[in-house]
């Protein structure tokens, strides 16, 4: 089980910030061509992105890159840079039905076959930005087995609704569109980002959308700050009571399996498998925080 | 020249910036291969610098052309980056071969 909490933004053409985010432990980093580089330099912001891949600070971090829309004259280009330089991740931007996660599948298959990387080694996360997206969303989650995660984009969503942001903690207007990308996530059991939150300067309102995406289940968000990532890994911390109980479900499943119990109990409710998995993501989470 | 096929350099170009951690190419057509590295490291790593910037002209066969690096600090994987952005943007050619890429 991966912990994904934290995926930091890195402009893909900001040299400062390639060569120093790895220091701020995100539970991954998302190398960014698209929206973050202006057309004139998206061939230098790609060559940066296939560099800093393959420097060995990145080794033992997750590593995402957003491309640009492979309808586009970039896209394709940097999905090569991606593949090749060994990302872990390509993040495929608007995605709005299946049918573009299998052709970029094919196209990833045949970069991994040209450069000699395992085929299927480069997984796929699809960003929500539409409508369409949120209402194909199970089938987008489940259109390939390099599917690993859906990440919400809310700023183009809530334009093509047309709607805006309302106050921090409340936000009616994502509300559908979180509960649906949520599902289809479960329902092809891969991860769940929630939507990035633009203003750096505000803690406060970070935090309550952080509790909004927590509560309903999101693994984590996008990030657009190193600030955030310790406010985010806080509030996701499991409190000392959830770490007492999961370390005593786990310890009682124990005991169950040395005596050869089918089914055991603590403190009156039954500990199944979903209660056993639950306690070692609050263990997980523990250790990481 | 590791490089199958030489590189041509055949019009100005620019690339990188002089902010921290980055650094500023510019590279512009010679009948021979010049290479001025300017950095406020050099005196501890004008050799590190200097291999890495060889490294990458003979890899994309650069036989000719000035190539003036001005360093603010940048590690290796930036200077290869934008180097080899500044040499496609002043070749004819449009098109990256990874294979040639370190």
């Amino acid at each position: 089980m991966k912990l994904r909490r934290s995926m930091l933004f890195v402009p893909g053409d900001n040299a400062a910030m390639l060569s120093t985010s790895f220091v701020y432990k995100p539970d991954s980093v998302m190398f960014d061509l698209e929206d973050a580089v202006s057309p004139r330099e998206k061939d230098s912001a790609r060559l940066m992105v296939y560099q800093a891949l393959r420097h060995p600070a990145y080794r033992d971090i997750e590593t995402v890159v957003r491309i640009n829309s492979m309808k586009s004259i970039f896209g394709p280009k940097d999905l090569e840079a991606a593949v090749r330089g060994g990302a872990d991740i390509v993040r495929l931007p608007k995605t709005d039905d299946a049918k573009e996660i299998q052709e970029l599948d094919d196209c990833i298959t045949k970069i991994e076959q040209a450069c000699g990387r395992p085929v299927g080694e480069t997984r796929v996360m699809a960003a929500i930005e539409s409508a369409s997206g949120v209402v194909n969303a199970v089938a987008i989650a489940t259109a390939s087995p390099r599917m690993m995660a859906i990440a919400l984009a809310g700023f183009d969503y809530l334009v093509d609704m047309h709607t805006r942001r309302s106050r921090d903690g409340w936000e009616p207007e994502l509300f559908y569109a979180r509960a649906s990308v949520l599902h289809a996530a479960r329902a092809a059991h891969i991860d769940a980002f929630d939507v990035a939150y633009g203003d750096v300067t505000n803690d406060e309102g970070f935090l309550a959308e952080v509790n909004i995406a927590k509560q309903l289940g999101f693994n984590g968000k996008s990030l657009i700050h190193p600030k955030q990532i310790e406010l985010l890994h806080k509030a996701y911390a499991p409190t000392a009571k959830e770490i007492d109980h999961a370390q005593r479900v786990l310890a009682a499943a124990e005991e169950a399996h040395r005596k050869g119990l089918g089914v055991v109990s603590l403190d009156g409710k039954m500990i199944d498998p979903p209660v056993i998995d639950e306690a070692n993501a609050v263990l997980l989470a523990a250790s990481a925080s | 020249m590791k490089g199958q096929n030489p590189m041509e350099i055949i019009k100005d170009s620019i690339a990188g910036t002089l902010e921290s951690s980055d650094v500023l190419v510019k590279i512009s057509p010679s009948s021979t291969r010049e290479i001025v590295i300017n950095s406020a490291v050099f005196k501890q790593f004008g050799k590190q610098i200097t291999r890495v910037v060889t490294e990458t002209l003979d890899q994309l066969g650069v036989a000719t052309g000035s190539i003036v690096i001005e360093d603010k600090g940048a590690l290796d994987c930036i200077i290869r980056a934008r180097l080899q952005t500044a040499v496609l943007r002043a070749s004819a050619t449009q098109e990256l071969n990874w294979e040639k890429l370190s």
